[in-house]
């Protein structure tokens, strides 16, 4: 079979709906059927991976230490509106350092998470192959 | 009679904490629960509103939902009250009424 380009689209703020947690274990199982896949983060969705939740407070599981997890599925393709993050008032480095190892390169650790701008993303999301929006 | 207005949507996803903000009056209050507690941070494209509606009315933000979302307190807008749900109940029965934004 073909490898298609999978790509998880992410557009709401994580706890507040269920949509990022199911999205994260949809993008789980899809890895194990090595398939070429990617995530983009859009509007709200960048919440889903800002540093430093903590969810003690309202009860619910803290789910985002998996987004490191997705390097070890060769996930690693992780891309970040640039004005997603403008509108809300944040950077690049209110996100948490996701990286993967490549293991063509010595296990090197290199950033998962790619910036783009609104145009590039618009690109991006055209070049795939199956869309799934949460 | 003042009134709480609960608001538990993104500003920046749906128009229910504008419209929100479009319908208190001057003594009210207005609490972000979930996915609106990140509307509480500073230096967003929703900020000058709230910034707006803060120079008649109260305004709190449910702490334990902004730190859900990794937004530090530090960052929200100052003069914004933080709370938890003992203070959410506190709000409720200091109100006359409440209405929630959903």
């Amino acid at each position: 079979m073909a490898t298609k380009k999978f790509m998880y689209v992410n557009r709401k703020a994580p706890y507040g709906t269920v949509y990022a947690l199911e999205s994260l274990e949809v993008v789980l199982i899809a890895a194990a059927f090595e398939q070429d896949v990617s995530l983009a983060f859009i509007d709200d969705g960048v919440y889903q991976i800002a540093k430093g939740q903590n969810t003690d407070g309202i009860g619910m599981k803290n789910f985002s230490a998996t987004y490191n997890a997705l390097g070890d599925y060769e996930i690693n393709k992780l891309y970040v509106e640039k004005e997603s993050l403008e509108e809300r008032g944040l950077t690049e480095d209110d996100l948490m350092p996701i990286v993967w190892e490549d293991e063509d390169d010595d296990w090197a650790e290199k950033p998962s998470i790619r910036i783009v701008s609104r145009a590039e993303m618009a690109d991006i999301l055209a070049d795939q192959d199956v869309h799934y929006s949460f | 009679m003042a009134m709480l207005h609960i608001v538990n949507k993104s500003p920046f996803e749906r128009n229910a904490f504008k419209s929100c903000l479009d319908h208190a009056v001057a003594g009210d209050s207005i609490l972000m629960i979930e996915d609106a507690a990140v509307g509480a941070v500073d230096g967003t494209v929703f900020s000058s509103d709230l910034k707006a509606a803060m120079a008649d009315k109260s305004v709190y933000v449910l702490g334990g939902d902004l730190a859900a979302r990794g937004m530090s307190e530090d960052r929200i807008i100052d003069g914004i009250k933080v709370v938890d749900y003992a203070g959410f109940v506190d709000l409720t029965a200091e109100n006359d009424k409440t209405q929630s934004w959903v």
